[in-house]
């Protein structure tokens, strides 16, 4: 304290004798950074002393409010002073006054409410007969005033516009420009007193107009045309020096308000032949006339080529002003270079031909140390690229994305090379490295570009090997500075492709080594994180060494660490699992013990699935220890189909899966399962060469499903992979109606096709399906699968079996991951129904969830908007702040959402019989509300 | 259009600053601190207009002090540039050779001259004398009392 009362004592001391000066002195020591963490003075202590002293030292208080302003500038939130400027502005002398409105225009905002404690003032001072004040006032209002309370002193303002004081007209038009700028419904009115000010006998009043009618001619230019001449005349006269000469700005007539001008007559003739004609006269003249030397004069020239090459044009003046840029360009200095570049970008648009004079110019100035010239350049180079030097451009982009730092330039000329890429797609191995920028949809493009491919298949799988090796190289590197949507991009590449690689058969793993090593690394982000999961799930249909897996479960378990809804305690378990137990369920046990009693209860005929389901087994040791969330529920279907392929196709109804008999199998494990849920086709395709086999053609079908809450496949990402499942087929291209989950297996000779489709038309994907492929023979199974316990996600896994020739039975494995998002269905209830179900419900969860605003829709009505168009819910009703919302699982129980508006989020209340059910939905639903 | 206007010394000193969009008051020290070193590092021969951000920075520099406008891309920047010259000359015709310390104890007047000269991020009045005349009348104002 008795630091913080060291600098009062100075004042108090030597108030008597010159107390302005001194307080000046010390209050900038005070303020002085180096003396604030010298003293470690705080600045709450600071603005208490502030305020003490605007409110106890009024003969000084104009220079205690400069020191606020000051404050303000260093950074520290003066508040207190704000209500001692608008005092300062109200009570005080002229000199006073001026200050007072000056540091209430630098602390306000216009929104500020204390800004309505100031238009008491502003009237007082308009209608005053010092003109000081009438002047101030009015510098006061075209800088920030209160919207609502323009009309208070619209009538005053309005009649300023007549005063006899240019200075006064002048700032009268500067006030109605703001107005019209905050709320141009409130000047709509005075729009011919504008024309009047247009026509003032005084220049200044004049400029203050055409500030107003830029921006008028900006959004209507067709209901201004007739003003053309007006505009060209007053441009004429400038030009021609016939304003005062104070006006002149070293012996250059007004150049702001020729640009003005200039700019004004760009926006009335663009388009506009007629229009355009009428100042054809004039801007050659602006070119004539705008030959000295200086940096002002080559200011107004780049307007005037400008608004030459904007508006309809005229070859003679084209030809003057192209030339007139050779000037710029050629120019020692640099600042007039760079005007130069910009200048020609605008002209090359017109007529590529253009740039041609200036080649060497343009070459000298790709290589510029400065990094603006050589941005300037490239974004000219843009403008001229062509099919046959677009390489060269591209290239010279790359270079200088290497060298960038600002985030800005790189996200646009990321964009631009991606443009260039998609205009001339042979460019194939520039996009590859472009991918480094930071625009979301710049990866997006270029995946879509590497997916669907050009038109030659050769082409194709170069591009592609190429991506694979260059990304390979890259993951060898150290990957800890490349972008997190680049290392998306890479994972996606490598999951789809990496078995175009030479040496992939020689060692599948090494692809599946180097996302491991990515998947390990603290700067991969969770969504990447997925992306490299997804392609490592990819990788893993192809066969690999096992020993690859062997740390997965530690790993993964680090992977899920970091997932945030993961409730690693499993607390909310606790009801479920006590329930269980009550009704006999048999306490859970590790896995090393599960696997002892395996090895002695062999007897208990576990062995057939092991030996038949090598991969879904695999799966469910990784899930078993990633699955924090809930346990596993794994379900085995076993099913046989037998007949002729082409009865197959034509037979192809769903099949609902029994489930019943194999429950207890499972139950050995700790786990209910109920299932069948979506329909699961599969396809045996005999390839083209083999004869078409008429005999018997028997398909023993054999699945599992396992429902794991692993990671779970966004939308977008099943897109990526059904656009990769078209690039993957080796001599059929399948394209598959919307699905939601697909696989692809090839299998000695055969194609099958494992997919999942979210429709209850079945036989119109089925139908689709044999169309794509006629002329084959083609088998078709459907099942239907249901989701009777709710999951956040699950794994369907299973194994396609099938004779080919009879006697020899072949099996393929597959896996599927769908997310609890499928199954789900709107349920169409009245509230009253409504009320009934949500007593009768026993599970439920509470939590907030975040709200969406969008547009003018209530952020309630947008929040169950988006859930109903994400998640497939059904909103049954909206009261005020609440609303109501029902679904189902498909064939299944329902759950009910109870949504409140509670300050800015919403307050969602989930019931339903299923106990996992709500939990698992709101999951979706927090995840929905994040995507959107 | 016209984002703001900074006075920065060469040990990156913020002398002025106005800027003609919202900015919040915390978030301007770590803004100008950036500009500035954009600004600093820049050498000579090199081009007085940098990219920053979405923007432009328009910068000249007399003696130890720089002047700093922030710029949308469709301005003109040697209009800008000059424009920075000619709020220096009138400085200089109401301070009479300005320096670094007229624009530290005068804060509040070369506020008044900026207001007169750039409002609402548009140039608003370029003549000298009308840009001075206000402020004149207010010194006069002054003198009698």
């Amino acid at each position: 304290m008795i630091r913080l009362l060291y600098p009062v004592h100075i004042f108090s001391c030597n108030l008597g004798s010159n107390p302005t000066a001194l307080l000046a002195e010390a209050l900038s020591t005070v303020l002085s950074p180096t003396f604030l963490s010298k003293y470690s003075i705080k600045i709450k202590h600071l603005m208490c002393l502030l305020n003490f002293l605007l409110s106890s030292l009024p003969p000084v208080m104009k220079e205690i409010m400069v020191r606020a302003i000051y404050c303000e500038m260093l950074g520290y939130q003066a508040s207190v002073s704000y209500i001692h400027a608008i005092k300062l502005a109200q009570q005080g002398s002229v000199l006073e006054k001026r200050l007072g409105y000056l540091a209430v225009s630098l602390f306000l905002n216009e929104s500020d409410e204390f800004l309505l404690l100031l238009v008491n003032t502003v009237l007082k001072d308009l209608q005053s007969t010092n003109l000081n004040e009438v002047c101030m006032a009015l510098t006061a209002v075209s800088q920030m005033f209160p919207k609502d309370m323009i009309p208070a002193i619209l009538p005053i303002v309005e009649e300023k516009l007549t005063h006899p004081k240019e200075v006064i007209r002048r700032k009268a038009v500067l006030a109605l420009y703001k107005f019209y700028l905050i709320a141009p419904n409130q000047v709509q009115h005075i729009h011919s007193k504008f024309r009047k000010a247009l026509c003032d006998k005084d220049p200044g009043v004049m400029t203050a107009s055409l500030h107003i009618y830029l921006q008028l001619v900006k959004e209507s230019p067709e209901s201004y045309k007739d003003l053309t001449v007006s505009f060209v005349t007053i441009l004429r006269q400038v030009v021609g020096g016939k304003l005062p000469m104070d006006f002149n700005y070293h012996s250059v007539p007004a150049p702001w308000l020729q640009i003005q001008l200039l700019r004004i007559l760009a926006y009335l003739g663009k388009e506009d032949q007629g229009t355009s004609e009428m100042m054809y006269d004039v801007l050659e003249e602006s070119l004539r006339r705008a030959e000295m030397n200086h940096n002002i004069t080559y200011a107004i020239l780049y307007e005037c080529v400008k608004s030459i090459y904007t508006v309809y044009p005229k070859a003679e003046l084209l030809e003057k002003a192209a030339k007139c840029i050779g000037n710029f360009v050629l120019s020692p200095k640099i600042n007039l270079k760079y005007l130069g570049l910009k200048a020609l970008t605008y002209v090359v648009a017109q007529d590529p031909n253009l740039a041609l004079p200036h080649q060497m110019t343009i070459i000298e100035c790709l290589d510029h140390s400065d990094i603006i010239i050589k941005r300037a350049t490239l974004e000219l180079l843009f403008r001229i690229t062509n099919a046959q030097n677009v390489t060269v451009i591209v290239e010279k982009m790359l270079e200088f994305l290497r060298q960038s730092s600002n985030d800005y330039s790189t996200v646009d000329l990321v964009g631009k090379v991606a443009e260039l890429a998609e205009k001339y797609p042979f460019i194939k191995q520039d996009p590859l490295n472009l991918c480094n920028g930071m625009q979301p949809d710049i990866p997006n493009n270029f995946l879509r570009l590497l997916a669907e491919g050009f038109d030659s298949v050769e082409e194709d799988r170069q591009l592609r090997l190429f991506a694979v090796d260059s990304y390979v190289l890259l993951l060898q590197g150290e990957t800890a500075s490349l972008p997190q949507c680049f290392l998306q991009v890479i994972s996606w590449v490598l999951g789809e492709y990496a078995h175009l690689r030479p040496d992939q058969a020689s060692d599948p793993g090494k692809v599946m080594r180097l996302l491991t090593r990515l998947l390990d690394q603290r700067h991969a982000s969770a969504q990447t994180r997925r992306w490299i999961l997804s392609a490592l799930t990819k990788l893993c249909s192809s066969p690999v060494e096992s020993s690859l897996f062997s740390d997965w479960p530690v790993r993964l378990t680090a992977v899920f660490r970091g997932v945030p809804q993961v409730d690693s305690s499993l607390s909310f378990l606790d009801g479920h699992v006590s329930e269980a137990l009550a009704a006999g369920a048999a306490p859970y046990k590790p896995p090393h013990q599960r696997q002892e009693e395996l090895a002695h209860e062999k007897a208990l005929s576990l062995e057939p699935y092991g030996l038949s389901l090598p991969v879904s087994l695999s799966t469910c040791s990784i899930t078993d220890r990633l699955t924090d969330r809930q346990s596993p529920t794994r379900l085995s279907i076993s099913s046989s189909v037998s007949g002729n392929s082409t009865e197959l196709s034509l037979k192809g109804g769903s099949t609902t899966l029994k489930l019943d008999g194999v429950k207890r199998v499972w139950g050995k494990e700790g786990y209910l399962v109920q299932q069948p849920k979506e329909v699961v086709e599969e396809t045996p395709l005999p390839p083209t060469e083999l004869p078409s086999p008429l005999g018997s053609f028997q398909s023993p079908v054999s699945q599992t499903q396992t429902a794991s809450p692993g990671p779970e496949p966004d939308q977008e990402r099943q897109q990526l992979a059904s656009s990769l499942f078209v690039g993957v087929g080796t001599h059929h291209s399948v394209c598959l109606v919307r699905s939601t989950a697909c696989q692809s297996l090839r299998s000695s000779g055969h194609f099958i096709i494992v997919c999942c489709v979210s429709s209850p038309q079945v036989s119109c994907v089925s139908g689709d399906l044999v169309e794509e492929v006629k002329g084959h023979s083609v088998a078709t199974c459907q099942y239907a699968v249901v989701m009777m316990r709710a999951s956040v996600d699950v794994e369907l896994a299973g194994l396609v079996s099938y004779q080919r020739v009879p006697g020899q039975p072949r099996a393929t494995p597959f896996s599927l991951r769908l997310s609890l998002k499928h199954f789900i269905r709107p349920l169409t209830v009245s509230t009253g129904e409504y009320g009934k179900m949500w007593l009768s419900f026993s599970h439920d969860v509470k939590q907030n969830l975040r709200l969406i605003t969008a547009g003018d829709q209530s952020p309630l009505t947008a929040t169950l908007d988006t859930l109903r168009d994400r998640l497939h819910l059904h909103v049954v009703d909206i009261i005020g702040s609440e609303g109501i919302v029902a679904c189902r699982l498909l064939r299944g129980q329902p759950c009910l959402l109870h949504c409140r508006v509670h300050a800015d989020s919403l307050a969602v209340w989930l019931r339903s019989p299923i106990p996992e059910f709500p939990d698992s939905l709101l999951y979706h639903c927090q995840k929905a509300l994040a995507e959107a | 259009m016209i984002k703001f206007l900074l006075m920065v010394n060469k040990q990156g000193q913020t002398r002025l600053s106005k800027y003609y969009e919202k900015v919040d008051i915390g978030k301007r020290p770590a803004l100008e601190a950036d500009v500035v070193k954009g600004c600093l590092s820049r050498k000579k021969e090199q081009c007085s207009f940098v990219e920053y951000k979405d923007f432009k920075l328009v910068y000249r520099q007399y003696a130890a002090l720089f002047i700093v406008v922030g710029i949308s891309d469709t301005e003109n920047e040697l209009s800008i540039y000059e424009l920075v010259h000619n709020f220096v000359e009138v400085l200089d015709k109401y301070f009479g050779h300005v320096s670094e310390l007229d624009i530290m104890f005068n804060l509040d007047k070369v506020h008044i001259i900026l207001d007169e000269m750039i409002q609402n991020g548009h140039i608003v009045e370029t003549n000298r004398n009308r840009i001075l005349a206000p402020l004149l009348a207010l010194d006069k104002m002054a003198e009698a009392h």
